[in-house]
């Protein structure tokens, strides 16, 4: 009896502390007083009852537990919503006097200052770009001419990945891999003139790898492709692209090697986008991983543009540059991820 | 700046043919390119050497074929020569005797006397070579190796056209295989005849030319990835070695046992140099950064500079007293009343417009400050 008025006792305690929150329920203090251990009942407010340092993690008993975690997150809501509001009320008080908004912090502001971003004047970075490998396409001297692969025997996905890809990038041939070693594909490639060597790797009938090589010397960039979407898989997706050269926008390549990847795939595209087409492939990077996305645009009015996605989507993530054509073994790097020296910290990105 | 010139610490060479001169003390860069002021790729520095060994003057082996020297006293470009013969880039500068001799990669290797433009001697070492190298004990003594070409020891002082040493390939692996050859670095041991080899098969060797065998004396391999550069430790018991995945490494020679690594390379590594009484190693390579390690108590990174192009070579000054050179050198005051002088004895107009100007500036050769960043505590000895 006692017990069961103890724990009836409680309860209505509990619920009394509710109703108003640093209670006071008179009626129920000297009864709870009385049958807990018959002590003294205490004049403070009810929440004060329990020791200083008591959490609700200590409460064994599970409902109990969870019943006033939830009283606990409704109060903190509460507090969260008047303190909104005061705040609210105080910025229209204070009219153009008010203290500008605070910037939330994110994980792109926080990112740690890189030595290696290039400056715009930066004279002996301008020279070194206009006299690297991609010099002779910026200089209009070539034009692309894309040989695109897969690792051998590849499976259907696969396969219509790298169809629908040669939709996308103008003056790009498929051919498949047949088991040949892509050191004796690269001399004949050179010979027929192309431009760049693009090779999926595929596991466990999904692409997971692209090789992008620029063929007379140039370096080899080695990504790990993920989300790969086939049209099919694009919810609200248009009809077929055309053969028409799409423009490039290439998002947030800041650093050095960023510079160099974005140049990189600035070159597989003709110089020359044909804005009739309207289509337009980005390349956006972003905490260093690079997002494909192919559009194609239509201007609605003087400042609504409607975009409708065509094209497969990708995810790219860069494993390592080689100068050079593909020679993973003897080949000299220029830049490799080392992932437990590099991804020390969550703030610092490399391209 | 020539006061800052002579307490540079490392002399960087780049694949644009700009020379950078490197205070690590006050972690300032320095650019120094030839009187016209612009970079260019076809004087893509491929070998730096000291022309003294009171380091007042460093000799550039570009890629075109001139050997350009450049005085670290003045911070200029004294005089370039044009040393042709062969193809490639030059493999290997020295000094001997008063001569320069130029090593390029198809095996021309020559000696050129001072004043001429005709060289007094011509040696062929074999096609395709990786490295030349002159023995700081013995200057008369060259090594020489390269891929499908073995080591070789050259003495200038005799007039035969045969090497003092040839060193012979390893025997048939276990497959009964050739083993290929392809020496990328060689160094001499002080204090004995020895050489150390590094090759592109990632094998380490030590070849011993008092001894009646021509094979290596020891041989460890280390990584899976090409040797590219290395470097003697102070002390001569290790070497330290880079390879094209950015990965050093010190090798103890009396075992050819790996003793540690060092973290902190991206890219190729193209340049490497121990101090000599000192354990600080200085690295440089395609990822376009110089670093500066310690390999003893404690063992880490010291210093990081960004320099913008792919650097392909480095000399580091081998000066005692690196850590206790003053902040701001004391020949500066001086030379500021000197030009002091010069700026008063012209006419007014000109002299106000030219003292915006820093009164160091108006040196010939185009240079650029860079201010370096990135975490470089100076621990003090």
């Amino acid at each position: 009896m006692a017990r069961s008025g103890e724990a009836g006792g409680g309860g209505e305690d509990r619920r009394g502390a509710k109703r108003k929150a640093p209670a006071e329920s008179p009626g129920e203090a000297p009864e709870d007083g009385a049958t807990e251990s018959g002590a003294p009942e205490q004049p403070q407010p009810r929440p004060a009852a329990f020791p200083p340092g008591f959490s609700i993690s200590e409460i064994k008993n599970k409902q109990r537990r969870h019943f006033m975690f939830v009283r606990w997150k409704q109060q903190q809501r509460k507090e969260k919503l008047a303190a909104k509001k005061k705040l609210k009320k105080e910025r229209e008080a204070l009219g153009d006097k008010a203290p500008p908004k605070p910037v939330p912090k994110t994980i792109e502001n926080q990112r740690v200052y890189d030595e290696t971003i290039v400056d715009p004047n930066d004279e002996e970075v301008a020279y070194d770009e206009a006299t690297d490998e991609f010099a002779s396409h910026f200089n209009r001297q070539t034009s692309p001419k894309i040989l695109i692969t897969t690792s051998d025997r590849p499976r259907g996905r696969t396969v219509r990945f790298c169809e629908q890809l040669s939709t996308v990038i103008p003056n790009s041939h498929v051919y498949y891999r047949r088991g040949l070693a892509l050191k004796r594909i690269i001399p004949q490639c050179i010979s027929r003139d192309f431009t760049d060597l693009i090779v999926i790797n595929e596991d466990r009938k999904i692409p997971n790898g692209l090789v992008l090589s620029h063929l007379p010397h140039g370096p080899t960039a080695h990504f790990r492709m993920s989300s790969v979407r086939l049209r099919k898989e694009i919810k609200r997706k248009g009809k077929e692209p055309t053969q028409h050269s799409p423009e490039v926008i290439l998002n947030n390549f800041t650093t050095r090697l960023g510079h160099s990847i974005g140049r990189m795939f600035a070159s597989l595209f003709p110089h020359d986008p044909q804005f009739i087409g309207r289509q337009v492939a980005t390349f956006h990077n972003q905490r260093d991983y690079i997002f494909f996305r192919f559009h194609r645009y239509l201007f609605k009015s003087e400042k609504k543009v409607g975009i409708q996605e065509l094209g497969p989507r990708f995810t790219l993530k860069l494993r390592s540059l080689q100068k050079g054509t593909f020679d993973s073994k003897y080949g000299e790097y220029e830049w490799v991820h080392k992932p437990r020296e590099m991804d020390t910290s969550r703030r610092k990105f490399h391209l | 700046m020539a006061a800052s010139a002579r307490w540079n610490h490392v002399w960087v060479g780049s694949e644009t043919g700009i020379l950078k001169g490197v205070n690590l003390v006050r972690k300032q860069a320095v650019n120094f390119t030839e009187a016209a002021g612009r970079p260019r790729r076809e004087e893509e520095v491929s070998a730096l050497c000291w022309a003294d060994a009171a380091e007042s003057q460093i000799l550039i082996g570009c890629a075109n074929g001139t050997v350009k020297s450049f005085s670290t006293e003045e911070g200029k470009f004294l005089r370039s020569r044009c040393c042709p013969g062969g193809e490639g880039t030059f493999r290997g500068l020295a000094k001997h005797d008063g001569c320069l001799v130029t090593c390029v990669e198809s095996g021309i290797l020559r000696v050129w006397p001072e004043d001429s433009s005709e060289h007094i001697k011509e040696l062929s070492v074999g096609p395709s070579v990786c490295r030349m190298r002159q023995d700081p004990d013995r200057p008369h003594i060259m090594a020489t190796g390269g891929k499908e070409n073995s080591l070789k020891v050259w003495d200038l002082q005799t007039s035969s056209r045969e090497p003092v040493f040839r060193a012979k390939n390893v025997r048939n692996d276990w497959l009964n295989l050739r083993v290929p050859i392809w020496d990328q670095d060689i160094q001499f041991l002080s204090g004995s005849q020895k050489i150390v080899t590094c090759t592109g098969h990632r094998q380490v060797r030590v070849y011993d030319p008092a001894s009646p065998q021509r094979r290596p004396v020891l041989e460890t391999t280390y990584g899976e990835y090409p040797l590219m550069a290395m470097t003697l430790t102070p002390g001569g018991n290790s070497v330290v070695v880079g390879n094209t995945h950015g990965q050093l490494a010190e090798i103890d020679l009396r075992q050819g046992r790996l003793v540690c690594c060092l973290k902190g390379l991206a890219g190729s590594v193209r340049g490497l140099q121990c101090h000599p009484t000192q354990p600080i190693l200085a690295s440089c390579g395609l990822d376009r950064v110089l670093r500066v390690h310690r390999l003893r108590e404690p063992r880490g990174l010291e210093h990081k500079v960004y320099l913008k192009s792919r650097l392909n070579c480095l000399l580091l000054s081998g000066r005692d007293n690196w850590e206790d050179e003053p902040r701001d050198p004391a020949p500066v005051p001086y030379e500021e009343t000197e030009t002091d002088e010069l700026w008063d004895s012209l006419v007014p107009v000109v002299a106000g417009a030219k003292r915006k100007q820093r009164p160091l500036g108006a040196q010939p050769g185009g240079k650029k400050q860079q201010a370096l960043g990135g975490p470089s505590p100076v621990s003090s000895l």
